[in-house]
């Protein structure tokens, strides 16, 4: 239960084209991450998977049956929403058992699944209370709970931890993750957040524009990205782009270099550069700086790397770590 | 308001405005009570007397007192359930987007504009006239006898007009509670498996309860005190059959000049829009807090 396959699938507001075009094969299990810029279509694929929208054109499969044209409580999908969108006037133990009160199953059955679900996702003590009287973290399980409660074929989660402190946006990013493991359900999971991305995917989707720039596991964009765009998007600190006579030399339009393989000297190297601003943090320096042929790009050394402000400094991009783009942004 | 100091600024400031509305409370109330244990008829001014529970005993002995009484309620809960009940229906169907929604919206609105006296007079004359009534042609077309409303059914006419009058003012509230319904909620619940009646029970009438208490309670003030409608129409009749508690004290001051026993009626028609209140604010007033 849970494979869904997309068919060519479009979809316009009016004239406003948001998916152009959309095929993708998604396997039962897996934890599929859809990664891409605020606005590019993200929710809008995912309010089609789930049925809240119709496509324009194509075909949309769950388990190989065609459900294009089935309304969304029929496609047996379950879906976080970023509001959360748990129902106000009851109590926890009420909105969790909803899906299940609907479904006309019996009081018992129903407390039971309630239980399982409050002890999976530590709600236990907050079953009587209102969604109002609630913290965001737990209200998000609330929220998760519902959803797990169906045993749905597949979970949508969208955007799910956006309203979350840092803290406990780490925190619930590793409970979903667990969640997965212990549940082997699909998930489908929608971010602009590339670090949810890595962290937590099988396979990550990345989007722009409404059309799918590549598709692999995390570690698949981080080594080869398709693209300049995945390239930029996947990694953090973002990766750096230089183009022109160095470029040229190496024979691509332009090159990219991750912070993170940069080899640092104070006294020579391939690209020679003044420091900007040097970020201490311990574990790692991560180092502004203004290269002498006029890019601004970051580099990140490992534990302390002892210079400051105004220091002079030589980058050389690691052996076999410098991505090449065609000048239409391809890979070379 | 936090602190202590700001508490007793905000007591200081709005006293003013709390004080005048007593007074402009009181001082009536205080006369009508006074009134209603005088013997006074404006036949014969000059000679008022004490008269103890005279008028009372008088205005509840009267064969109409508990005909009014039950007149009133049931003016009161017929115009509530038409309006709150059409107004709810209204509003789902003016919420969602139309052809010609604006339009729509302001016709719905309009009778609110309309004067009482105006407004019945126009039902009685061209609406429900039994035979120049748009009602008659109706029956008349469908080959039935036409009715003659304010004889046969007088209270249910006026319940009928009083209703449309307000229909608009309840569609109003519940329209804005309506449309202040969250969407991701609607969608969380159809991807629950909700039906469209799961949904509306479920999420939209919880969500709007509090418009409804607040419509009931205030239409429960004006509707206790109806009064235009009547007169233009049916004078409270046939018999009693259309006299409200209202009706009643007009007929004791303006028709029998007795101000006392008005009077008496008056605090009578206190005590009950008190229990009234009472009544609803049990049943209805925890949805406002
Ligand atoms: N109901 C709608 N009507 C018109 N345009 C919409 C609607 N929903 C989304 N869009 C447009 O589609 C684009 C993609 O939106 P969305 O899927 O919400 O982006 P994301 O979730 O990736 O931030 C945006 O440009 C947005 O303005
Ligand atoms: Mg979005």
């Amino acid at each position: 239960m849970g494979a869904i396959t997309l068919q060519n699938v479009r979809k316009s507001f009016g004239d406003v084209e948001v998916i152009p075009g959309v095929d993708l094969e998604i396997n039962e299990g897996e934890f599929v991450v859809f990664v891409g810029p605020s606005g590019c279509g993200k929710s809008t694929l995912l309010r089609l998977i789930a049925g809240l929208e119709d496509v324009t054109s194509g075909r949309i499969l769950i388990d190989g049956q065609d459900v294009t044209d089935a309304g969304p409580a029929k496609r047996g999908l379950a879906m976080v929403f970023q509001s959360y969108a748990l129902y106000p006037h009851m109590s926890v133990r009420k909105n969790i058992a909803f899906p299940l009160k609907m479904a006309k199953m019996p009081e018992a059955e129903q407390k039971a699944r309630v239980d399982r679900a409050a002890k999976i996702l530590n709600l236990d003590s907050y079953l009587d209370r209102r969604p109002g009287q609630l913290s965001g973290g737990q209200r998000q399980r609330v929220a998760i709970g519902r959803a797990i409660v169906r045993e749905p074929a597949a979970f949508l989660f969208d955007e799910p931890l956006s309203n979350l402190d840092a803290a406990l946006r780490v925190n619930m990013r590793v409970e979903i993750s667990d969640l997965h493991n212990k549940l082997k359900t699909t998930m489908i999971y929608v971010t602009h957040d590339q670090v949810e991305a890595m962290t937590m995917a099988d396979k990550i989707v990345v989007l722009r524009a409404g059309r799918i720039e590549q598709v692999g596991s995390p570690l698949d964009l981080y080594n080869s990205p398709a693209n300049r765009f995945v390239g930029g998007f996947i990694g953090s600190p973002n990766m750096n782009f230089i183009e022109g006579e160095a470029a040229r030399r190496m024979g691509a339009h332009s090159i990219g270099v991750r912070p993170e393989h940069w080899r640092m000297s104070t006294t020579e190297g391939a690209f020679p550069g003044t420091v900007g601003v040097a970020e201490h943090l311990g574990s790692d320096t991560l180092l502004h700086v203004e290269l002498d042929s006029g890019e601004n790009v970051i580099a990140r050394a490992e534990g302390e790397f002892p210079v400051h402000h105004g220091d002079k400094i030589w980058l050389t991009p690691q052996d076999g770590r410098v991505y090449k783009f065609r000048e239409d942004g391809l890979a070379a | 308001m936090a602190t202590r100091q700001t508490q007793s600024l905000a007591k200081i400031m709005r006293a003013p405005a709390i004080i005048l509305l007593l007074i402009w409370m009181i001082v009536p109330l205080g006369m009508t009570l006074y009134y209603s244990f005088l013997n006074y008829n404006l036949l014969n001014p000059t000679q008022t007397s004490w008269a103890g529970w005279f008028n009372y005993q008088y205005f509840y002995t009267d064969p109409a007192f508990w005909d009014s009484i039950w007149n009133t309620l049931i003016l009161v809960l017929g115009v509530l359930c038409i309006t709150v009940v059409g107004g709810i229906l209204i509003a789902l169907l003016i919420d969602k987007p139309i052809f010609g929604q604006g339009i729509v919206r302001i016709l719905v609105i309009s009778p609110f504009f309309v004067m009482p006296p105006v407004a019945a007079l126009i039902w009685k004359n061209m609406i429900m006239h039994p035979s120049y009534g748009v009602f008659a042609d109706v029956a008349q077309f469908l080959g039935m006898a036409p009715v003659d409303w304010f004889a046969q059914y007088p209270l249910f006419s006026i319940i009928l007009i009083v209703a449309w009058q307000w229909l608009p003012f309840a569609t109003l509230i519940l329209l804005t509670a309506l449309q202040s319904l969250d969407g991701e909620q609607m969608e969380a619940a159809e991807m629950d498996g909700a039906s469209a009646l799961s949904r509306f029970i479920y999420l939209t009438l919880p969500h709007m309860s509090r418009a409804i208490t607040v419509v009931i309670l205030i239409q429960t003030i004006f509707l206790l005190s109806i009064y235009a409608e009547i007169l233009v129409t049916t004078n409270g009749g046939p018999g009693n059959a259309s006299t409200n508690l209202t009706y009643l004290i007009y007929r004791a001051a303006r028709l029998n000049f007795d101000i006392g026993g008005a009077a008496a009626g008056g605090i009578i028609a206190v005590v009950l829009a008190n229990i009234v209140a009472i009544f609803l604010m049990r049943a209805v007033g925890k949805n406002l807090d």
